[in-house]
């Protein structure tokens, strides 16, 4: 074996953001406090040259990497490069938030780093181990930074909720896994692929029994119902800056695993996964759609609109065509800059001592700031898939991809809980209209924010009155 | 010489318990991580032993690296643990009850 035989380059993005990572840890340490903003500078100066790796390695065919344990494909840089850039827009609103709560340190920088890195790692796996070392890499940090502000109980107590529950969904994982191993005789997500085609039998119930771990785990980690229990305590007990994190690129990375898993590997089982993704998609619909009604903490709320959101996405997924994997990559995608947006707008109305995750706290949003009230009308438009956001042509993709497998109830089931959903989002909007202020405070904040926040609401409007650039991407990736 | 099934079985069963474990234990979080461990070790056992019976090396690298990473979700986990203590001064799984709407 030689160092050619292992392609090193197309792992360049990874090799060079995990040697930022470790500078920036080696950096923090000797930095005093007054100086922490060189390691926020750091880390987004890593995370724009990463970006320029891989927008520089984007080739149009499948490459292979380290004995084949790496790959490099359309939808890997796809979802690579957004996976960057979100994570990019999470550090810059957190900053000031960070700082106001005495919590700007390196370690958010470092495990925010690292946790990237996981995600990329995971994006491009073709091996199990891949998959599972990108996972737990990703889970390890995120499990760090809930707990990150040590001194608050409540954000303890989510991170230890959270740290269970991931951990339940590994173990499941790595179960799978195992039987997984043990009937195809490989890791690699090919050769599995082969082995469930050539099944019959016991050795295809088998494939099934092992096809129900995966699922039941992968469940876990996006949060769809009936495992969904960890989403909103978690949402809601650790710092925004924290929720942000876990609540929009880990998405993208949850929507690849599913790819490779379920769909490179375990594609022939696709009628046997469909009937269990059917029963979870509709669950999450159902549940998230509901539930979020009735809560009146922000964060809470909008992780039962995830939840409801994963079902949509999981829609798109087990329509098992071409045009449903794109469709639900679209919805990923502008998901993640969806509620990036949302929780950005937390961050800017949080100020010292102060948290603003309460749905009261935003009344009279537009008496104080006209623009981020627009700018939050825009978001909540877009989750509650009101046109012409990009909300709207996400929902309607996946629509349309499941009523082209002629699974037409179980579009009328999505387009009524997401009308029901419409409620809660345009509750938002009423409270920041039609009320008065209570709270009178001028909104603060530093002119990176105000650009970056304006950037991604308005890009929202964008994609929404031109989607086929981003659409066209996406089906791309699949075709 | 044990066959394979025998150790599928063991697999199965010390899933089962920490699964069951899991689900039951309302009293302690340290028994908790115990029960996530174990169901770790559960998917090792497999792994060795289709390792051994597919006479692949894969399988048993596949072991080292879910222990390393086994011990370093038991470091987070505990440290997680210390921490909640200190704010709540309990470890009852029942009394994590603050977080809910």
């Amino acid at each position: 074996m030689t160092l050619e035989s292992l392609n090193i380059a197309i792992a360049l993005p990874e090799i060079f953001l995990l040697t930022m990572a470790c500078l920036v840890l080696v950096v923090d340490v000797y930095l005093p406090q007054e100086k922490r903003n060189f390691t926020y500078v750091l880390t987004q100066l890593s995370l724009i040259l990463t970006l320029v790796f891989i927008l520089s390695n984007q080739g149009e065919t499948r490459a292979l990497a380290f004995n084949d344990l790496f790959v490099q494909d359309a939808m890997a840089a796809t979802l690579k490069l957004f996976i960057v850039i979100i994570s990019f827009g999470v550090f810059v609103y957190s900053r000031e938030y960070l700082q106001a709560r005495n919590i700007f340190k390196g370690e958010f920088y470092v495990l925010g780093l690292f946790s990237i890195v996981g995600m990329m790692l995971m994006v491009s796996a073709n091996n199990l181990l891949m998959l599972y070392l990108g996972l737990e890499l990703l889970s390890l940090c995120l499990y760090a930074l809930v707990a990150f502000n040590r001194d608050d109980g409540n954000a303890s107590e989510a991170a230890m909720k959270y740290f269970v529950l991931g951990a339940i969904a590994s173990g499941m994982l790595l179960y799978g896994m195992s039987i997984l191993y043990g009937l195809s005789g490989s890791l690699q997500l090919s050769e599995i692929a082969q082995a469930v085609s050539r099944a019959e039998g016991a050795q295809n119930i088998g494939m099934i029994f092992a096809l129900v771990f995966i699922v039941v785990a992968l469940a876990f980690k996006l949060g769809a119902v009936p495992f969904h229990m960890w989403m909103p305590d978690v949402y809601q007990g650790s710092p925004t800056a924290v929720t942000a994190l876990i609540g929009t690129a880990p998405k993208l990375a949850g929507f690849a695993m599913i790819m490779r898993l379920m769909v490179e590997a375990l594609g022939g089982l696709q009628a046997d996964w469909q009937q269990m993704v059917i029963v979870l998609s509709v669950l999450s619909l159902a549940v998230g759609n509901v539930i979020a009604i009735a809560q009146t903490n922000l964060k809470r709320m909008l992780a039962y609109s995830t939840i409801s959101h994963v079902g949509f996405i999981l829609l798109g997924i087990l329509a098992g065509t071409a045009e449903g994997y794109s469709s639900a990559m679209f919805y990923t995608i502008s998901y993640a800059l969806m509620s990036l947006g949302g929780f950005g707008i937390i961050m800017l109305m949080a100020r010292q001592g102060f948290e603003a995750d309460n749905i009261d706290d935003l009344k009279g949003l537009n008496q104080r700031s006209p623009w981020f009230a627009f700018i939050m009308m825009i978001l909540m438009l877009s989750m509650a898939g009101v046109p012409p956001t990009v909300g709207f042509w996400a929902k309607l993709a996946v629509l349309t991809a499941v009523v082209d497998i002629d699974l037409v109830w179980m579009a009328i089931i999505a387009v009524f809980f997401s009308i029901i959903g419409i409620f809660y989002y345009l509750r938002v909007i009423k409270v920041m209209y039609f009320d008065d202020a209570v709270d009178t405070q001028p909104l603060e904040c530093g002119r990176d924010m105000q650009i970056a926040l304006s950037t991604n609401g308005l890009a929202i409007l964008a994609l929404g009155l031109y989607p086929a650039a981003l659409m066209s991407l996406c089906v791309s990736v699949f075709s | 010489m044990i066959g394979l099934t025998s150790y599928l079985t063991l697999g199965a069963i010390l899933f089962a318990i920490s699964v069951a474990g899991i689900f039951l234990n309302r009293k302690n979080i340290v028994v908790l991580l115990m029960c996530i461990e174990l169901m770790l070790l559960a998917a090792n056992i497999n792994f060795v032993a289709f390792s051994h019976y597919l006479n692949d090396s894969a399988g048993q690298v596949f072991v080292f690296f879910i222990l390393t990473v086994a011990a370093a979700e038991a470091a987070i986990g505990l440290a997680i643990l210390v921490t909640l203590f200190r704010s709540r001064r309990t470890i009852d799984v029942e009394e994590l009850d603050a977080l809910k709407g």
